[in-house]
């Protein structure tokens, strides 16, 4: 059988993903999520004093709680269940963190730990960095501000 | 109403999110990494300021609410400084958070191990 | 010709090394599985008083060995290689273990194929005369190989009905020409197959026809129909590989009904935190030296074929666009 036939075959008799169900728990379980977020907002808003600050205190909390989640061992179960719901939102950022902290602690603090707490989430702060840098760029000095 | 809101809009973020991983070849680190540049752009237009006064935590706690406040911090930090602006504002409003995963995901490290 | 090379592919045992004691350690998911009770140990803690898993690993693999000649009252002294295998790079449990069993080691790799490939070898030496003795071991682990294959254990990951869960295991054998056992008749050892199929969340269908192959060559140069094994049995294809394997054979016109099972797709009962099935190279290690090993003995199974099935890729390999390259290793044992 030729590579070709047989890759067509294998993609013929993949099993069924339960497509419907899962993006019913990813808006479950990513709206739960950012409900407790909005909670906490409305919280902090009436103690900081700009909605920047207020913001970033908020992700701050969110990042928190995504920490003890995965330091208890239940966002990865929270995770299987809830999809992109667990992944999208900043809980996952601090997942991604944590986890890999966790894991690799094992093979020292510096050398384990240290080096590799951002192997997963690297690429969000890389490319949310380079993407922001481009357009402020661009508006700034299409808006004159240099 | 501001909690409904909060709790739809996340919601559909995260069902176009997984949505995508189920009809593409696309890993969730493109996905991810696809949102926070999402997020980057229209903070950087100023269009995820309004998108924020509307949904709230629903537009803040995704991750394009992280990359969109990487775009604002750059853009108030041009404002008050000038082109140094485009470098620091980077953190200025995510730096709480960021430093918070350190010392926080740090800390899970030292307290607990991996479980199955 | 060769004396014992039979076909193309396959090498016949005439002195029959006979499998004279085994030994066989599983975790804690593989012990609340359906065939819980063939296996000679079951984990309380799969980190077994580690600091980590990949310690655990070769604490457990080294254990298996020594139980296994313990029984038969043999010490590492009796036995003149040892012949062992498993995922991690530089198959470092081996070689851990090896380092302290003090027996001439033989590392060798075919990912999950590897306990296959290593009776194949072990029987050869005793047939050629060159050992009295020989050990056959592999180990694997749940989170050592996620951790060199996939991510950190406690990060947010959705699995697909296609991934595998690694076994948490150790299986070591004794195989000699004397001594009572079941016996190893003949080995086929298979070549690599690669059918361009990239995804590391479906290893089975990726495997699948590697193992045709293989189970193709061995009947071929035997000239044996399916028909004349009670149970072939593959290693770790998953339910998924597995419906692979019988849409190819079907397409080829040979037979496997109920025969032909999978160990990886039996072992933890259709838990379904298990998606499709078990891999790792323990699989085959102690379905084969616990199952098939005591049916074997105790006359409820006569004549089986082990097919060991394995994936042959790493990170590497899937982060630069390369496809899965996989091999199988046929190996008859008769009572």
């Amino acid at each position: 059988m030729k590579p070709q036939e047989y890759q067509q075959l294998v993609r013929e008799n993949q099993p069924p993903r339960a497509v419907a169900k899962n993006t019913l728990m990813a808006f479950l379980v990513g709206g739960l999520i950012s409900l407790v977020g909005q909670f906490v907002l409305e919280f902090v808003s009436g103690v900081e004093r700009t909605t920047n600050e207020a913001a970033a205190v908020t992700l701050a909390i969110m990042i928190l709680l995504g920490s003890v989640l995965t330091g208890l061992g239940v966002y990865d179960k929270i995770a299987e269940k809830g999809g992109a719901g667990a992944a999208v939102p900043i809980t996952g950022f601090s997942n991604t963190i944590t986890a890999a902290a966790m894991e690799f602690r094992r093979e020292g603090f510096i050398l384990g730990m240290g080096a590799k707490m951002f192997v997963i989430a690297g690429p969000v702060l890389v490319f949310g960095i380079l993407s922001g840098f481009v357009v402020a760029l661009i508006k700034a000095v299409v808006l004159g501000y240099f | 109403m501001s909690y409904v809101i909060a709790f739809l809009t996340g919601g559909l973020i995260c069902a176009a999110a997984q949505l995508i991983l189920e009809y593409t070849k696309l890993t969730p680190a493109h996905v991810l990494v696809g949102l926070t540049i999402a997020g980057a752009v229209l903070g950087g237009i100023g269009w995820y300021e309004p998108f924020l006064k509307f949904a709230g935590a629903g537009a803040l706690v995704p991750v394009s609410g992280f990359g969109s406040s990487i775009a604002r911090g750059m853009l108030s930090e041009i404002k008050r400084l000038g082109w140094e602006g485009l470098f620091t504002g980077a953190f200025e409003i995510t730096g709480l958070g960021l430093a918070a995963a350190v010392v926080f995901g740090s800390l899970m490290a030292v307290a607990s191990r991996p479980r199955d | 010709m060769a004396a014992n090379l039979i076909g193309r592919q396959t090498i016949a045992f005439n002195g029959l090394p006979r499998l004279v004691s085994a030994y066989t350690i599983v975790g804690r998911l593989e012990g609340q599985g359906p065939y819980r009770d063939f296996f000679h140990e079951i984990l309380d803690d799969d980190l077994v008083g580690q600091k980590t898993p990949e310690k655990a690993e070769r604490h457990i693999l080294e254990k298996a060995v020594n139980e296994a000649l313990r029984h038969k009252g043999l010490a590492p002294q009796d036995i003149q290689f040892y012949i062992s295998g498993d995922l991690l790079n530089q198959v470092i449990s081996a070689v851990f273990s090896a380092r302290s069993l003090g027996i001439p080691f033989l590392g060798i790799f075919s990912a999950c194929a590897t306990f296959a490939q290593g009776l194949g070898l072990g029987s050869a030496l005793l047939q050629g005369g060159f050992a009295d003795r020989v050990v056959v071991a592999t180990s694997s682990h749940y989170q050592t190989a996620e951790r060199q294959y996939r991510y950190p254990v406690e990060l947010n990951i959705q699995h697909r009905p296609t991934n595998q869960h690694t076994v948490t295991g150790a299986g070591a054998c004794v195989l000699s020409l004397e001594g009572e056992g079941p016996k190893i008749t003949h080995a086929t050892f298979g070549k690599v197959v690669d059918m361009g199929l990239k995804d590391p969340n479906d290893m089975g269908s990726a495997m699948a026809p590697a193992v045709f192959a293989a189970l193709e060559q061995h009947l071929q140069d035997t000239g044996r129909g399916p028909d004349y094994y009670d149970l072939i049995l593959t290693g770790d294809l998953g339910r998924q590989g597995l419906k692979m394997l019988r849409i190819l054979a079907e397409r080829t016109g040979l037979s496997l009904d109920s025969r032909l099972q999978d160990g990886g797709a039996l072992i933890y009962g259709g838990n379904p935190k298990t998606g499709a099935g078990a891999s790792g190279a323990a699989c085959s290690a102690v379905m084969a030296l616990g199952f098939v090993n005591a049916q074997l003995q105790a006359g409820k199974l006569h004549k089986v074929l082990l097919v060991g099935s394995g994936a042959l890729l790493n990170q590497l390999t899937v982060q630069q666009g390369d496809s899965i390259p996989t091999v199988a290793h046929a190996v008859a044992i008769e009572a």
